[in-house]
């Protein structure tokens, strides 16, 4: 069987904040038969710019990013908030421009998130893994409402052996982060994490897990400033089996 | 929370206001909580709901394509059937047709039916201004009459108030308030306080939530009967309604209220739903002598034309604004304008400009649940990013964000370059961390004040790649 070559597009969080969800991915996606190639020329895939209106910039780096990423089978992101950029904001970006559109469109179709190609497209489960803890899972909601993530991130934590997940009241409800929003808007954003890391303590679980590190980042800040014993990783570190390192903002 | 003018504060000061005051929070987050658990109950009891918004959408797109057609047609049925019909291209065009006709009424006072497009026109403040009385049906508007606030929301427009607050109010402004403080107690109270009023009225104002073409038939839905208290009695009925509130025909109607009323509380229907068709006729023996519609325009053909007519589509549900965690936390009156929560951010900039409300669509984590929630299927993210885009380029966004922005999006385009600069910069962010954690960014102060920053790794993923691939 050839082995399919796919492209994974980091995410500029990932590179920078935490690199271990980029090897994560790596692993549970060769252990799934795929080829992965990380593209040289990615960096960032514009959603900064686009959200804030500057749509110029945003144009620039998608088409950055679609050169890219164009040459492989399918590109696949550990993020649903840049893999909602891609398959469904590039297109809108290009829908005025016929030299660029099909290539937005093309990449677009072949863009998925982790999870979601994992479980949709290979059909894989992490086999031997090991995880004694109680965890809850946020579902971020770039991945939930752009890419429909929300029974594969489950489905691949479930065979997990020792890891119970329970249910988080408000799983569905936005953390606050959105983006630039947490910087323009802090004190509103801190009232909204503020109630979401309520309801994560509330579960009585170890470990708090989503696919999103901009979401994470702000959901285990926000823990961690009120003392918090609640760990966060990304979903695919401990699918990948990787859960036994430190956790965000534990040394490693 | 105070019913100040929006104009003398910004948008971060009244959110800032909201946030710290924790009676609001509880208030908004009794009925907004209340309502989103009712709506999800009402949704899956709904035989394919999905499908039901699509064809709500396409009844409103195909309304909003041939808006002259059917207004026409309206206009032609409603006179047929008595009505008079005014048309009015903006708020104050709008305001003059009502005060004339109060005045040619030789009213002394109105009896007030709340709707939207009356606050969105400024139509209390009018009559005031024209010394006419005014009294509110509606027993929310009533309370926020008392207060002398505006509206926080467009179903509940005193869902910013507890129950103790309004008993408080009543205790001070009812003639003959209750001393109790029970529900029905202080709904005894308002009775007591409307209903002469009322039924004194020399003239009946309402909203209208549908205006039916080819009946030329007003459609209206209250929890009170109260839009039928303040327009069966009073010798003349003034309608004001948006031009985009037109269905074809009964049917269409019937659909609309279906998705109108699940989405809103979550009930059925609504306890009172009536259709009015002209004024009184020969042999009734009740109702309005006369009848006169004011269609209002006030920026909606603009809209169609500037990329926004999907917000046509609305129907003045609040469900986006329920399930908006933005409006959770700082309430209707922190948005500054008629309309709160997303849909309010897509039209307030319509009405009082985008200079003074490019806040408005910023204030969004583009979650979209709002979208998720909208019986017509309205983009309101894409909508919002709309004006984020327009107010880029008209310059109205900080030039801060702009500098900033323009300086990660040139590096990031310089991908050798953009690998050098996040790898100098992880480890200067590093210079600042202990044990795992940052506690204090420069130029991220608004992330610090509430949150720490986790410490990133020693070197970036493109680094350790690299090196471990031997490139």
């Amino acid at each position: 069987m050839t082995q399919r070559k796919i492209a994974l597009f980091v995410t500029c969080l990932v590179d920078m904040m935490r690199p271990r969800i980029g090897f994560a991915a790596i692993r549970a996606l060769e252990a799934a038969g795929c080829d992965v190639v990380v593209p040289e020329g990615q960096t960032c895939c514009g959603q900064p710019a686009l959200n804030s209106g500057d749509t110029d910039h945003a144009i620039a780096l998608a088409k950055q990013t679609i050169v890219a990423l164009e040459p492989y089978e399918a590109v696949v992101v550990p993020s649903g908030s840049c893999g909602g950029t891609i398959r469904c904001h590039y297109p809108e970006l290009f829908e005025h421009d016929p030299e660029w559109l099909p290539r937005a469109q093309a990449v677009a179709a072949k863009t998925w998130e982790i999870m979601a190609y994992l479980d949709e497209q290979c059909g894989w489960k992490p086999e031997g893994v090991q995880m004694d803890a109680k965890a809850t899972y946020h579902d971020s909601c770039s991945g939930l409402r752009e890419l429909g993530v929300k029974a594969q991130p489950r489905r691949l934590l479930k065979p997990i052996a020792g890891l119970e997940l329970t249910p988080l009241a408000g799983e569905e409800t936005c953390c606050g982060f959105g983006g630039t929003f947490c910087v323009k808007y802090p004190a509103i954003s801190n009232a909204i994490v503020g109630e979401k890391a309520d309801a994560i303590e509330a579960t009585g679980a170890d470990l708090l897990l989503a696919g999103d590190l901009g979401c994470l980042m702000n959901m285990a800040g926000k823990l961690n400033r009120q003392g918090s014993k609640v760990r966060a990783f990304h979903a695919i570190e401990l699918i990948a089996g990787m859960g036994d390192g430190p956790a965000i903002g534990e040394e490693a | 929370m105070s019913g100040a003018p929006a104009e003398a504060t910004s948008f971060k000061d009244r959110a800032d206001a909201a946030l710290a005051d924790r009676i609001l929070k509880v208030a908004v987050e009794r009925t907004a909580g209340t309502a989103e658990a009712k709506r999800a109950v009402a949704v899956d009891a709904f035989p394919d709901f999905q499908a039901a918004r699509t064809r709500a959408a396409a009844i409103k797109d195909h309304v909003v394509a041939h808006l002259g057609h059917y207004l026409e047609q309206f206009e032609a049925n409603a006179t047929a059937a008595g009505a008079k019909v005014h048309w009015a291209r903006t708020a104050d065009e709008a305001c003059d047709i009502v005060i004339a006709l109060c005045k040619a009424a030789k009213a002394k006072s109105v009896a007030r039916s709340k709707s939207m497009l009356g606050e969105e026109i400024g139509l209390p403040h009018a009559l005031a201004e024209a010394g006419i009385g005014r009294v509110e049906t509606d027993l929310a508007e009533h309370i926020i009459q008392l207060a002398d606030e505006r509206p926080s929301h467009i179903i509940w427009p005193a869902m910013h108030k507890t129950r103790e607050q309004v008993s408080a109010l009543f205790k001070a402004k009812h003639r003959t308030p209750h001393e109790e403080e029970t529900i029905a107690a202080m709904a005894e109270s308002a009775r007591r306080e409307l209903r002469t009023q009322m039924l004194g009225a020399d003239v009946g104002i309402s909203g209208a939530n549908f205006l039916i073409a080819d009946t030329g038939a007003i459609c209206t839905v209250t929890n009170e009967g109260n839009a039928e208290l303040s327009l069966v009695p009073p010798r003349v009925h003034i309608v004001t309604a948006g031009i985009e509130k037109i269905v074809p025909s009964m049917p269409h109607a019937v659909h609309m209220l279906r998705m109108l009323a699940r989405s809103a509380t979550g009930a059925a229907l609504t306890q009172y739903t009536t259709f009015y068709t002209g004024p009184k006729r020969p042999g009734d023996r009740d109702g309005p002598e006369e009848m006169h519609i004011v269609l209002v325009d006030n920026g909606r053909t603009r809209m169609r034309e500037e990329g926004l007519a999907e917000m046509l589509r609305c129907i003045r549900c609040g469900a986006c604004m329920n399930h908006c965690v933005v409006f959770r936390q700082i309430g209707g009156h922190a948005y500054g304008g008629t309309y709160p929560g997303p849909m309010g951010a897509v039209l307030t900039p319509v009405l009082d400009g985008l200079k003074q409300s490019r806040d408005l669509p910023n204030a969004c984590t583009m979650n979209g649940k709002c979208q998720e929630v909208c019986p017509v299927r309205i983009p309101l993210p894409t909508l919002l990013r709309g004006w984020r885009e327009k107010s880029w380029r008209e310059g109205l966004e900080p030039q801060s964000l702009r500098a900033g922005l323009g300086l990660w999006a040139w590096v990031a385009t310089r991908p050798r370059l953009y690998r050098m600069g996040t790898g100098l910069a992880v480890r200067a962010m590093r210079l600042l961390g202990s044990k795992g954690w940052i506690r204090s960014l420069p130029l991220a102060g608004g992330w610090t004040r509430y949150r720490d920053m986790p410490k990133p790794a020693a070197q970036t993923f493109m680094d350790q790649y690299r090196k471990e691939n031997g490139r």
